[in-house]
């Protein structure tokens, strides 16, 4: 895999959609199909550009949610509302279709087991999508590495992945999941509520002497809050990488 | 919260392959202004009309690029040095 | 060979007044905020507006002064150099003419307009006077918002959007033109959208 994060070109690829998964009623993965990919490390994203029959052409970049497996590049996107891309992806996108995408993009928000742990992922919204590689990436490598992932999300239904997390949580040692909702929660819940604050990082997240790795993905308030709170809680700033999904223009 | 609209430099790693002609997010940086180095994929990016990429720790520009018609006009304004790996796996 | 996305249109506005769009735009119903770096934050009691002129001493205001000269509300269409344009936008501000009533002599005067933060953009003098620009403190009826350029921004809608510069601070008159910021990064020295200046060389 050594060489997957650093094509020499960075050309742009026909990639065909094969499957499609409605994780939540905004969030859609998507499974491309990409003759020609070289392989990407878990936390890598895509850029796909889109053109229209008069030349118009817009380009957004999207995480790729799974570890490599050959030709194949999963990405998991959200709705945003009069999105230029999303809502294409989301509404329009069809099993057979064909969309460039060029990748695998980005060393720097990049985890894989030999970079050892204790790994801490915390994911806000549609935030966890790389997150979600790397933890794949661990659970399949059956790497030893322990990892704590806490996810924030508005309600029970807009949890992503909840159903796989579960089952990596019972099923693999040393992987913990905690979900945080800050809108609504169902009756019987017995996770988190409320955003992720310093009270909750405090409590939940590896603590700072175990110098864990920490991944933070989501939106830039979101990032901001939790890296800032991270720093003040002890942990080192080159050990917490941070991915902002900043505005959408 | 002032800082709520800026991007990581890891945002830019494409742009950033389009100039250089490899991966530099993990390239490290050496601000003019302070002499904070940085991984160009933790800098502070603010995509305006053009990308404009600052040191995390003291704000400052270093870089702008500005996509045109022919390609990528690309200004440097304070990076004293990068230091690019020989064996980029290892950075 | 550009490969075209089958079903793909993108969020354009589909019915678009003849004659209203430059070249190469699109018309949206948002108004996006592309902004080169933070947000600044001004207490309305530091905020000044200045005009340095070598020939003439320098004349200022501040919020209560400003706000208290005469003012126009005025309804344009703005064209961002990005692509995007917006029809019918309502700004109320101070005309460049009120601010610059006693500068007679305009031959080759060039105004290099500054913004807190370090914003900088040049216009020649006959491009923000005779009714076309305006410094703004409100937008659609409401204070202008600090992400939108407020207390206070510059407005002058005939060019792309980047000479409206945001979080304007004060200008100054000269005989030579000086490129501000984005002129300065590649983008063209004058900007207009119908002969679609975006770049140097444009």
């Amino acid at each position: 895999m050594a060489g997957a994060a650093l094509p020499g070109r960075l050309n742009w690829l026909i990639a065909k959609a094969s499957q499609t998964i409605d994780e939540t009623d905004r969030v859609r993965t998507i499974v491309l199909d990409a003759p020609g990919w070289p392989g990407h490390l878990p936390g890598q994203h895509i850029d796909i550009r889109l053109t229209a029959e008069d030349g118009y052409q817009a380009q957004r970049s999207y995480s790729i949610s799974a570890p490599a497996d050959g030709e194949q590049v999963v990405i998991t996107v959200e709705l945003v509302d009069n999105g230029e891309i999303s809502p294409f992806l989301i509404e329009d996108l069809r099993i057979g279709d064909q969309i460039e995408i060029r990748g695998p993009i980005g060393g720097y928000f990049v985890w894989d087991p030999s970079r050892g742990g204790p790994l801490q992922l915390i994911g806000g919204g549609s935030g966890v999508a790389p997150l979600m590689a790397m933890l794949r990436e661990r659970v399949r490598t059956g790497s030893d590495v322990p990892v704590r992932y806490l996810s924030s999300a508005r309600s029970f239904n807009d949890l992503i992945y909840r159903l796989e997390l579960e089952s990596i949580s019972a099923e693999t040692e040393e992987v913990e999941v905690l979900h945080t909702l800050t809108r609504i929660q169902p009756q019987n819940w017995t996770g988190l509520t409320g955003r992720v604050n310093r009270t909750v990082l405090a409590k939940h997240v590896w603590p700072a002497f175990t110098r864990p790795l920490c991944y933070v993905c989501g939106p830039t308030g979101f990032v901001e809050t939790v890296a800032s709170t991270l720093v003040a809680l002890g942990h080192q700033p080159g050990r917490i990488k941070t991915e902002r999904f900043g505005p959408t223009n | 919260m002032d800082n709520l609209r800026h991007v990581d430099g890891n945002a830019l790693a494409g742009v950033f392959h389009d100039v250089f002609g490899r991966e530099m997010t993990r390239v490290c940086s050496c601000c003019a202004h302070c002499g904070a180095t940085n991984q160009l994929g933790a800098a502070w990016v603010y995509r305006a009309a053009g990308d404009v990429v600052r040191c995390p720790n003291c704000g400052t520009i270093v870089m702008v690029i500005v996509e045109n018609a022919a390609g990528l006009h690309v200004s440097f304004e304070a990076i004293r040095w990068l230091q690019i790996s020989a064996s980029p796996e290892v950075e | 060979m550009t490969f075209i996305t089958r079903g793909f249109r993108g969020r354009r506005e589909a019915d678009v007044p003849e004659g209203r769009v430059p070249p190469g735009q699109y018309v949206t119903s948002d108004f996006p905020v592309l902004s080169a770096g933070p947000t600044p934050r001004i207490p309305i009691e530091q905020w000044r507006l200045t005009i340095s002129d070598p020939l003439r001493s320098e004349r200022s205001w501040n919020w209560t002064e400003f706000t208290g000269l005469p003012a126009e509300t005025v309804t344009v269409d703005i064209h961002c150099v990005t692509k995007w344009s917006k029809l019918d936008t309502i700004w109320e501000g101070v005309s460049l003419d009120t601010l610059l009533d006693d500068v007679t002599d305009r031959a080759n005067r060039h105004v290099l307009f500054h913004s807190y933060g370090g914003y900088t953009t040049n216009l020649p003098i006959e491009d923000v006077t005779g009714g076309k620009a305006w410094i703004a403190y409100s937008y659609d009826g409401r204070p202008l918002d600090p992400e939108h350029g407020g207390p206070a921004r510059l407005l002058v809608p005939h060019l792309y959007f980047w000479k409206s510069a945001k979080w304007v601070n004060g200008m100054t008159l000269s005989d030579s033109d000086r490129p501000g910021f984005w002129e300065s990064y590649g983008y063209h020295n004058y900007g207009d959208p119908w002969r679609e200046q975006r770049y140097q060389g444009d």
